[in-house]
């Protein structure tokens, strides 16, 4: 199992245990990686504001490394899979615009015929590697645990581009929990948003949108919550303190990276996997793992 | 068929809070969701209350929460939600207050719409009739499809920042609104003017791209997409000197710079103008720097910098 590794800005940034639990879980399950080091930032839909050509031709650019790999991408990113995505969609049913993007690509001898498939690693490990054989790899099945499982919208919606998930009742992620031994627990606001792209210029409904996802998850009785979109992580871990302080309540809830969940369940310790880079403390969590 | 529905009934002056309630009814296996309702209504419980008219997607009214999602019943198989969910869960609209039991009050909703005052402000309409201003055919693709919007409020209950933030104009109004940005016989001032009130807080903003609208709308609106293209004009109109349009400036030329988003650059391109705000996100800054989560405001570029920057030059950036 070989792919095209898009690491997308945060892994890289501001959240380099993303990365490095990333490396990894993949080295266990025998996945090997060619990191497309030259590819430029997805534009995390930012970038489509202020020009949607240029966020297309810059992805274009990153599918046309991949496709000159001969490999199919892999994302840990949910914004990332989403933009992706999207403009892979457009890209496949659009051959005008196709032509029109791969004068971008030329002068570095770059392009795209159409052929590469973007997944993130969620999907891979449940259609590629497949919930049988990742069964075989956990050795410390995350018995005690209730995990509250959170999507973001990237991943989901729109699902005319997504479409893995039924973006109303998904399942991957619970597939996934359970494969790797843990109770996911169902709460409402799953399928949401975090608010972190608003956290910045607009505080308020940024924390607070946080804040009611971090509250359901803990009125479902949650231990942690596991996401596969590092913006996410940031807005429900690095924000956690000033959402408390905003709606004034004590959540204390440890918020995991998809691949350091599925790397515990594996054997890693929360060393390995960099937990002590979160803000919220997870010595909870990690005592629970041990009974 | 047998079906089961559950229905969130609610009548404010008895209930102290809505209660899902369980019915089982016999039904024809090609009705639509509202057909089963009104059947329900006939045969066993007369006092449900829902808002219908045209039975044929184009009146809006008889929008509601079907399994977890916004949907226009009359236009929802029964059979196909029961295939796919195997229950039949019917909730009202979120984000607007229950009259009773599906019935939700949407005066907010229809005071949003009016506020981004929807009809053509150009002067040119005083002497000229609206039919002979010269609209240009082409003018119309850029309309997005904004035109379709039937108003039913699907997007307005499934919006993730009207959830927590009431007073947020919301995609069904800021759609409306780029409808008169795009029209061309209003020009100039005027949609200037109708700019400047939608970068006002409340307005373009305060959407978090969550895509929900997206996903719900029935007409194939698209109502972020809208609030995009409002913001695309809003930067070029120059009214983008806020923390929320230097996102997208600070965003672009960091991009363009170094390949690759820089978390520790960003804040401060953004927020420089805005003091309290950077001081809010200090701390913080100070705690990833700490755990090795902050990059350094200088980084060397990506392999592929030069290619990358050829493309933001073509693209005039
Ligand atoms: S934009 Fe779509 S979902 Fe929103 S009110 Fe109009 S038709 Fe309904
Ligand atoms: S994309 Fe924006 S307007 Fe649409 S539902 Fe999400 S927050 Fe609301
Ligand atoms: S009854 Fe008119 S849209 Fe459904």
């Amino acid at each position: 199992m070989k792919y095209a590794f898009y690491t997308g800005c945060a892994a890289k940034g501001a959240t380099p245990e993303l990365y490095v639990s990333t490396r990894l879980v993949t080295q266990k399950l025998e996945m090997e990686l060619v990191e497309l080091k030259s590819a430029a930032c997805c534009g995390a839909g930012v970038i489509t504001e202020a020009d949607p050509e240029l966020a297309i031709a810059l992805n274009a650019r990153t599918f046309a490394l991949a496709e000159a790999e001969g490999l199919d991408l892999m994302t840990i990113c949910g914004t990332c899979q989403g933009v992706m995505a999207q403009i892979n969609k457009q890209l496949k049913e659009d051959s005008e615009l196709l032509k029109r993007i791969n004068v971008y690509l030329e002068k570095e001898g770059l392009h795209y015929k159409g052929t590469v498939k973007v997944k993130h690693f969620l999907w891979i490990l449940l259609d590629d590697i497949g919930v049988d054989r990742l069964k075989t790899y956990v050795t410390h099945p995350l018995r005690n645990l209730k995990i509250a499982p959170f999507y973001g919208c990237y991943i989901l919606r729109p699902s005319s581009a997504l479409g893995y998930d039924d973006p109303n009742q998904p399942t991957s992620l619970e597939t996934v929990i359970e494969a790797l031994g843990g109770e996911a627990v169902d709460y409402e606001g799953r399928n949401k948003c975090c608010g972190f792209p608003v956290i910045l210029e607009n505080p308020d409904i940024g924390l607070a949108m946080s804040g009611k996802r971090l509250e359901e998850a803990k009125t479902a009785r949650a231990d942690v919550m596991v996401t596969p979109c590092p913006l996410c992580h940031m807005n429900l871990d690095l924000q956690q303190e000033r959402v408390e302080k905003h709606i004034g309540k004590p959540f204390e809830m440890p918020v995991l990276h998809l691949p350091q969940l599925a790397g515990l369940a594996m054997g890693f310790s929360p060393v390995d996997m960099q937990m002590m880079r979160h803000f919220v403390p997870v010595a909870s969590l990690i005592s629970k793992l041990q009974t | 068929m047998r079906i089961h529905l559950k229905i969130k009934r609610y009548h404010p002056e008895w209930d102290r809070e809505p209660q899902l309630k369980d019915y089982y009814l016999d039904i024809r296996s090609d009705l639509t969701v509202l057909e089963t309702l009104i059947q329900l209504k006939e045969e066993e419980e007369g006092g449900l209350a829902l808002r219908y008219s045209c039975r044929s997607a184009i009146c809006g009214s008889c929008t509601m929460r079907i399994n977890g999602s916004e949907k226009l019943a009359c236009q929802t198989s029964v059979r196909e939600e029961y295939e796919r969910f195997e229950a039949l869960k019917i909730e009202p609209l979120s984000n607007a207050p229950v009259i009773k039991d599906l019935v939700v009050d949407q005066a907010p909703f229809w005071g949003k719409l009016g506020e981004v005052s929807p009809w053509l402000h150009s002067e040119i309409l005083k002497e000229t009739p609206a039919d002979q201003a010269g609209f240009p055919k082409e003018a119309f693709n850029e309309f997005h499809n904004v035109d379709a919007c039937i108003m039913c409020g699907a997007c307005a209950s499934a919006c993730n920042s009207l959830e927590v933030s009431s007073g947020f104009m919301g995609p069904a109004a800021l759609a409306k609104a780029y409808r008169f940005v795009a029209d061309p016989r209003e020009a100039g001032q005027e949609k200037k003017k109708r700019l400047r009130a939608l970068v006002e807080p409340n307005g373009i903003w305060d959407c978090v791209r969550c895509n929900f609208c997206v996903e719900v709308c029935p007409k194939d609106v698209k109502p972020m997409e809208a609030i995009i293209r409002l913001r695309r004009e809003a930067l070029k109109a120059g009214l983008g000197d806020s923390p929320a349009g230097r996102h997208i400036t600070a965003f672009v030329n960091i991009v363009k710079k170094e390949g690759r988003l820089n978390e520790g650059l960003q804040p401060l391109k953004m927020l420089w103008k805005s003091p309290e705000k950077l001081l809010q996100v200090f701390p913080l800054a100070l705690k990833m720097w700490v755990r090795g989560k902050l990059p350094f405001i200088w980084h060397w570029p990506i392999k592929g910098i030069r290619s990358i920057r050829k493309i933001f030059k073509v693209r005039g950036f």
